[in-house]
């Protein structure tokens, strides 16, 4: 499986988002590899993406892809994150 | 003998107890923060400010906490982050996390040489108990000293 984790300048949110992604994947015992991506990179990577992870304000931006666009209000909150990312895999 | 986090944060870079009245002024202030210890140029502000103009509140990334920063660019001397602690909160606009209390700047050369210390910043701020310590933080060796 394939997941991306899109900010506007692929440093920050990203970052973090994919590392707890990462964190949850490993509890939930999934494999899949996970790429921090801004904006444009998304847009070259998100269409071979299965579920692309980013924050609410980015939604629109990324809402043609293919794959299952998950909107994560807290990047620390690996709850929320596994809670999103379960319910998008099932 | 410091941390990760303490090392990216250069003497000039803590600015406790800041007042700002809304999110440009937030984000001035750790732009500032990251000018004074020398970590990037004037330009880095303006781009950040430039960057929440054209993608919204996303940088709140958590309750209360704000990650400023801009894609990387000439105007980053150096990868490292500032931390401002605001003495009133700020509302940013975003609807989950506003408002916000805690701005980090972060300032990064490229895209993947900053990964180790995004881990540390994100075991630091997945820990409420030590967030609620920084925002109290009287000086700026009680934060070293918190950061470890």
């Amino acid at each position: 499986m394939k997941i991306i984790a899109v900010c506007g300048m692929g440093i920050g949110t990203s970052v973090l988002l994919k590392m707890n992604a990462e964190k949850v994947l490993g509890m939930l015992g999934i494999q899949a590899t996970v790429q921090a991506a801004d904006i444009a990179k998304a847009k070259v990577e998100g269409p071979t993406a299965d579920i692309i992870l980013t924050t609410p304000e980015l939604v629109y931006q990324l809402e043609k892809m293919p794959g299952k666009v998950i909107a994560i209000d807290h990047v620390f909150d690996l709850v929320e994150i596994r809670e999103k990312l379960t319910a998008a895999l099932s | 003998m410091s941390g990760l986090l303490n090392q990216a944060l250069a003497e000039g870079s803590i600015q406790l107890h800041a007042q700002a009245s809304n999110w440009k002024q937030s984000l001035e202030l750790a732009g500032a923060a990251l000018e004074q210890s020398h970590r990037t140029t004037g330009e880095y502000t303006k781009a950040m400010v430039a960057a929440f103009e054209e993608l919204g509140p996303y940088m709140v990334i958590a309750p209360g906490i704000a990650l400023a920063h801009a894609r990387p660019s000439d105007a980053v001397l150096s990868t490292g982050l500032s931390l401002v602690t605001l003495s009133d909160p700020v509302p940013f606009g975003n609807v989950s996390n506003d408002p916000v209390s805690l701005v980090i700047g972060l300032a990064a050369v490229d895209h993947d040489s900053h990964i180790d210390l995004m881990a540390a910043l994100s075991e630091l701020l997945m820990d409420v108990t030590k967030v609620n310590m920084l925002l109290q933080a009287e000086n700026v060796e009680q934060v070293r000293t918190l950061l470890g």
